[in-house]
């Protein structure tokens, strides 16, 4: 999924050959074509400063063999299941964080939002006895409404976005400890809804090998009905043996995952509803309207003015996504540890999201990004502090670590700014 | 003047002023279909003022707009739209990040049951392009990889989805180099070919004398002439633009309109 190609990286397909196979079931020889046809797109984009995900790819690849070189136990299916649990709460933050990146601009409240969500949640569900649902549904809604104050403000007021999320950072750090009181901590009902959510898995091995399969047979037929009416629309379409290896490299990395998984405990509920979002965000964001909007904001608001473009309402929106989905990601933390305190949402859990998302490419300039990257992003982040934990480095190291990576991924990003504005030039 | 066919778009006695300047008094204008006119000035001689007034983007403070015959009102620019009046502006309202596609389409997606038809929108721009000939290394690329030709030609392109009757091009050529702007020109000439009325604001003569068929001239915000482009000389419309010369017909006219005023 991760090399995925994008509808806009989408190339005229390379000669007559590409379009009169289609009619043909993919044969070997083809396959080995459809390769190179793919190789060649990578490199193409690679020329033309179009990265996308591939150096977070391979940069996540060195780090789990450096790792599990270092330490056999980094690649054991106990500790890639727990990985695919550590990074869904941080990982929900920083797909809210690409959103605001997309319209270039920043949301430093993640954070303290999502510890107000689980404090809120906690203080109504157990303090209080309110239904967990309930609960739950005004957390997230705080989030959401957070988000369009600062939107507001923003958008309306025209303050910048970093001193507005700036003074929400403090201000409802400040609201979760009003809300948790004296007492500070408040334990959750182990047996619970939000508990459930890290805690549950799918312990049957078809759940996760049927996720798999599912995957790649939604993602192949899409993409082969996507290319059959463009076919006959009469506009380049990709062909079919495209289509088969990119199915066959999804498929291949969705079964390795289940087959992991599935020799621990199976398919964590968390890690389904992380994917199950990203798909839909993702979907949002590059095949409707809104999503287009979102973009367009990123690549010229004035632009975007002109083409008639709601610009107040779709920057108050795209903060209020981010506040739901750091609210969303607060519960899932919170989840984790079966309890919201005082230190919820500290730390340097606002630095993970953002350095998340930018690291799996989405770019600080706006209008570049996808929701993948916060998934390869966070996975990257989330392998180094565990590889680190294994080892018994100090989280100093970690720290260092992460910077560089972090630093790596911003130079990237800048660079490829760089080489497309020189092309846009010539 | 030449006489031909009744005026898409009349303008007559605009008058704008911000503040204490006087940015535009009693400007007159007619652009008919098929017919490319120039409108050309000093720097601050109203040209940009105008064509707002045309867009609907800055009011006129008094004057009366025709449109087909009728009078009409142009406050909003979705006015100006709905009327059949496009604008390019200067500074490309492209967004660089989206491709093609995306940019001729933006604001006006075609969309079923909330997903875009990706489809549809690259056929119909296909179809777009291919009619005014415009050709593009690629429709699903980002338009920062373009050449600031071939953005122009993108922006002009996007202005046609609407199926407008006049078009206003404010300074399509200017920052381009020759080869890109003589695309742009030819361009300008299919618009004409498909029976378009077109403003055409320009600094250079050379283009206006390759493609404009009428050039009227603005000077310190008024009207200071209206000349057939093949009967004129550059001199008399660059004299005109910077007003060693008062232009008689002009002058004449307007003394006419101010005694009107005083009767």
């Amino acid at each position: 999924m991760a090399v995925r190609g994008t509808s806009k990286n989408r190339r005229a397909p390379t000669g007559a050959d590409g379009e009169k196979s289609t009619a043909r079931r993919p044969r070997p020889a083809d396959l080995a074509q459809g390769c190179r046809t793919f190789l060649e797109d990578v490199r193409n984009r690679l020329s033309a400063g179009e990265l996308g995900a591939v150096p977070v790819v391979l940069g996540l690849v060195v780090i789990w063999i450096i790792f599990q070189a270092l330490n056999g136990a980094f690649l054991s299916p106990r500790n890639l299941s727990n990985l695919s649990l550590d990074i869904v709460g941080t990982g929900l933050i920083a797909v809210g964080i690409v959103f605001v990146l997309l319209i270039a601009e920043l949301d430093l409240s993640v954070g303290s939002v999502s510890g107000l969500a689980a404090a809120v949640f906690a203080v109504l569900s157990v303090r209080n006895g309110m239904p967990e649902w309930l609960a739950l549904l005004i957390a997230v809604l705080t989030g959401a409404a957070i988000g369009a104050v600062h939107g507001f403000f923003v958008a309306r007021v025209g303050v910048p976005s970093f001193v507005v999320t700036l003074a929400g950072l403090l201000a409802w750090n400040g609201l979760m400890l009003y809300v948790l009181g004296a007492s500070g901590t408040v334990n959750l009902d182990d047996q619970g809804l939000v508990a459930t959510l890290t805690s549950y898995y799918f312990s049957h091995a078809a759940a996760a090998y049927g996720l798999a399969a599912v995957g790649s047979i939604v993602f192949f037929l899409a993409s082969y009905q996507e290319a059959r009416r463009r076919k006959t629309a009469g506009v380049p379409s990709r062909p079919l043996r495209e289509i088969a290896v990119r199915t066959a490299l999804l498929a291949v990395i969705a079964f390795a995952a289940a087959a992991v998984l599935n020799q621990f405990q199976g398919l964590p509920l968390a890690l389904l509803i992380f994917l199950l979002i990203i798909v839909c965000l993702d979907f949002a964001l590059r095949r409707t309207p809104y999503g287009r909007q979102v973009f367009s904001l990123g690549g010229g608001i004035e632009a975007a003015r002109r083409a008639g473009i709601n610009v107040v309402w779709v920057r108050i929106s795209v903060f209020m996504v981010s506040g739901t989905m750091a609210a969303i990601g607060g519960l899932f933390l919170a989840s984790r540890i079966t309890s919201a305190s005082q230190t919820s949402g500290s730390g340097n859990l606002l630095l993970n999201a953002i350095a998340a998302a930018v690291i799996g490419g989405t770019s600080l300039y706006g209008g570049r990004g996808r929701t993948w990257s916060a998934l390869l992003g966070i996975l990257v982040i989330q392998s180094i502090a565990s590889g680190m934990a294994l080892l018994g480095i100090q989280a100093a190291v970690q720290f260092m670590i992460t910077g560089g990576v972090l630093l790596a991924a911003v130079v990237l990003d800048s660079l490829t700014r760089r080489s497309q504005r020189a092309r846009g030039r010539a | 003047m030449v006489q031909m066919a009744a005026p898409l778009l009349r303008l007559r006695g605009i008058s704008k002023r911000f503040g204490a300047v006087q940015a535009l008094t009693r400007v007159d204008l007619d652009i008919r279909a098929g017919e490319v006119v120039a409108l050309v000035g000093d720097n601050g001689a109203g040209k940009s003022t105008l064509v707002k007034v045309i867009a609907g983007v800055g009011a006129a403070d008094e004057g009366v707009i025709e449109w087909q015959g009728r009078a009409v009102h142009i406050k909003k620019p979705h006015q100006a739209q709905d009327l059949g009046i496009a604008t390019v502006y200067q500074d490309l309202a492209l967004c660089d990040n989206l491709d093609v596609v995306a940019n001729v389409f933006l604001g006006r997606e075609i969309s079923k049951v909330g997903v875009l038809d990706e489809v549809e929108m690259e056929r119909r721009t296909r179809t777009l392009l291919g009619t005014l000939s415009i050709r593009l290394p690629s429709l699903r690329a980002p338009v920062a990889s373009l050449s600031g030709g071939q953005r122009q030609t993108v922006a002009i392109a996007r202005s046609l989805l609407g199926d407008p009757s006049v078009v206003l091009l404010d300074e399509p050529t200017a920052s381009l180099a020759v080869k890109q702007t003589i695309e742009v020109l030819d361009i300008i000439e299919r618009l004409r070919e498909r029976g378009l009325g077109v403003l055409l604001i320009s600094h250079n003569m050379g283009d206006i004398k390759a493609v404009a068929d009428q050039v009227t001239v603005l000077r310190l915000g008024r009207n200071n002439g209206v000349f057939d482009v093949r009967t004129t000389s550059q001199e008399q419309i660059i004299s005109s633009i910077t007003g060693t010369t008062e232009h008689a017909v002009s002058q004449r006219k307007s003394e006419a309109e101010e005694d009107e005023l005083w009767q």
